[in-house]
């Protein structure tokens, strides 16, 4: 019954069940996890006011998936690294080496399947490393990543020299262009990923042990939890998906591209704090940060097309981060 | 008395930390089916004995025997696999977590699709509702958070935990003080249970009425070392009082 009703009520099955509809309202738990949905709602009733015809054509939706979908890729292996009270700032400068590294094998002419393991097994190396400091030398989660930042950003312009690649692929072009019943291909390999880390995190045993380790890592100790383990898998799956979202963004761009976007970072970061995950660790959703990275898409996209200059926008997801995190704070 | 029928054995257990001899060659034994109590004043070692039993601390010097076996622990988890399970003052749940993935953590029960281990959530509830359903303490829902129960739900599901797992000895660090008078005889009906289940159980309690109550055999601690070691009828409250505050001395 609980995994079907809200995305929050799998990480506190029956909590509110019994609940009216008044109580909940009441109840800051439903807030911290509905308030990205109601974000969003208003983000799309308030463009779609000011001005229907452009925002909310099929066109522009469409483009706004399309945006979101490496985005809320990243999203997730920051989402498992955050609940288990951790964070990654290495995600940008991961996915800007596996593309690099895609683009090495593919100027060899390896076949782009080959192209796109490199560029996961690169990511996942890089995080598997995060995750072995951080656990078994025990150092912040902050200053290790931060670190990867700087190595895998200075390791992607030493293989490249600095130069992009051009990757002509007729195979990459047709994912990232084309779409099925309306929705692009990419959004649906984003959805696959999102829907399967529902699965992994509240479904299975390293799911539990993951928030077991993120909540209470003594008592998680305590009843023979590896946090070693814990630590490594989630750094590692965040660094493969970095790494698996290189091919996209390959695919999107049509080169291999040496230089860090670090926007994609403090995307991630904003849209798991937006989606309700606690800084604290031991509590997260995984369809709270997808939606987050909708609006926050959704956000761009509208400032854009209302004229704002993309200077302000960032000014603008800067303030969305912080107003959320303060709001996630009260109701706590 | 012949090893065989004792559960637990220490012999001669010490261990410092820095200058502080916090035990200095503490010897005590638990038989099967039966509560043993371990008394003293705060400070007396009671409790880094227990941590030496249950692979928290490692000792110095000295020996711990399990069904007359000697063992080495390196970890708590070595000892829960040797059949050790420890009741913590700070219970050891998490409260992130629901009451069944508290009860069943690192325990859980899983399909494996591959090296996917998939929850069986359904079975794992329906064995949670049966695990609490012994001690009788009323709690809403195996589904809602630990975060939200009262300090003797709490317990009650630290015990049931402690309790489910085939384990040969329970050791209860003060399992009742937190609690009030309803709930406190709800636990020591568990460890009357527990017991008939022919469990080794120690107990630390500085509730003597609860020990003299519960316990079969008592060993009192002073300053590191065990002083006295009696069956329970054979003592009274005034003498474990005497005992521990040092002014009167028994073999």
């Amino acid at each position: 019954m609980d995994t079907k009703s809200n995305p929050g009520s799998a990480s506190k099955p029956g909590a509110d069940s019994k609940l009216s509809f008044k109580q909940r309202l009441r109840d800051p738990y439903f807030w911290s996890d509905w308030l990205v949905v109601v974000a969003f709602l208003l983000v799309i009733v308030v463009f779609g006011a000011i001005n229907p015809s452009a925002f909310l054509s099929i066109y522009n939706l469409n483009n706004i998936l399309v945006a979101s979908a490496i985005p809320a890729i990243i999203v997730v292996g920051q989402t498992f690294t955050v609940a288990t009270a951790g964070i990654d700032l290495s995600v940008s400068s991961i996915l800007t080496l596996g593309a690099v590294i895609f683009g090495i094998c593919f100027t060899k002419e390896l076949p782009v399947w080959v192209c796109m393991l490199g560029g996961m097994l690169a990511g996942m190396i890089a995080g598997i490393i995060n995750g072995l400091i951080i656990s078994v030398r025990k150092i912040n989660d902050f200053i290790v990543t931060l670190g990867m930042l700087s190595i895998a950003a200075g390791t992607a312009l030493v293989l490249s020299n600095g130069r992009p690649v051009q990757i002509i692929n007729s195979g990459l072009a047709n994912v990232a262009i084309n779409e099925k019943f309306g929705v692009p291909y990419l959004m649906y390999i984003a959805f696959a990923i999102v829907v399967f880390s529902h699965f992994l995190l509240f479904h299975t045993r390293f799911g539990v042990h993951l928030l077991a380790v993120g909540g209470d890592p003594d008592s998680a100790r305590a009843m023979g939890v590896s946090i070693v383990r814990i630590k490594v898998a989630v750094y590692g799956i965040s660094g493969l998906l970095a790494g698996f979202a290189a091919t996209l963004a390959i695919a999107r761009i049509g080169a291999a591209e040496p230089a860090a976007n670090t926007a994609i970072l403090l995307n991630s970061v904003a849209a798991v704090v937006l989606g309700g995950v606690s800084l604290f660790g031991g509590r997260a959703t995984i369809f709270g940060p997808f939606v987050a990275t909708l609006l926050l898409q959704a956000l761009s996209n509208g400032l854009t097309i209302i004229g704002v200059a993309s200077y302000y926008q960032y000014i603008s997801v800067g303030i969305v981060v912080i107003l959320s995190a303060s709001l996630v704070r009260n109701v706590r | 008395m012949s090893t065989t029928s004792l559960a637990i054995e220490c012999n001669a257990v010490k261990k410092s930390f820095g200058n502080v001899n916090a035990l200095k060659g503490a010897t005590i034994s638990a038989r099967p089916g039966e509560v043993t109590a371990i008394v003293g004043d705060n400070g007396a070692g009671k409790t880094t004995l227990i941590k030496c039993i249950a692979g928290v601390y490692q000792p110095d010097e000295g020996e711990i025997r399990i069904n007359g076996e000697s063992v080495t622990f390196d970890s708590p988890e070595s000892a829960r696999v040797a059949g050790i399970e420890t009741v913590y003052q700070n219970l050891s749940l998490v409260e992130d977590l629901t009451i069944w993935q508290n009860l069943f953590l690192n325990r859980e029960i899983t399909k494996n699709l591959g090296v996917v281990k998939i929850l069986n959530r359904a079975k794992m509830r329906e064995e949670s509702e049966a695990m609490l359903k012994k001690l009788d303490v009323y709690i809403p829902s195996v589904r809602s958070r630990t975060r939200g129960l009262s300090g003797g739900q709490r317990q009650a599901v630290a015990i049931c935990r402690a309790v489910g797992w085939g384990s040969k000895v329970v050791i209860m660090d003060e399992p009742t003080a937190a609690l009030g008078a309803r709930e406190t005889m709800k636990v020591e009906e568990l460890i009357k249970k527990m017991k008939a289940q022919g469990l080794a159980i120690l107990l630390i309690s500085h509730n003597f009425e609860q020990v003299l109550r519960l316990s079969d055999h008592i060993f009192v601690m002073r300053q590191g070392d065990v002083i006295a070691g009696m069956r329970t009828k054979d003592t009274t409250g005034d003498e474990l009082v005497a005992l521990i505050t040092g002014s009167a001395k028994r073999g």
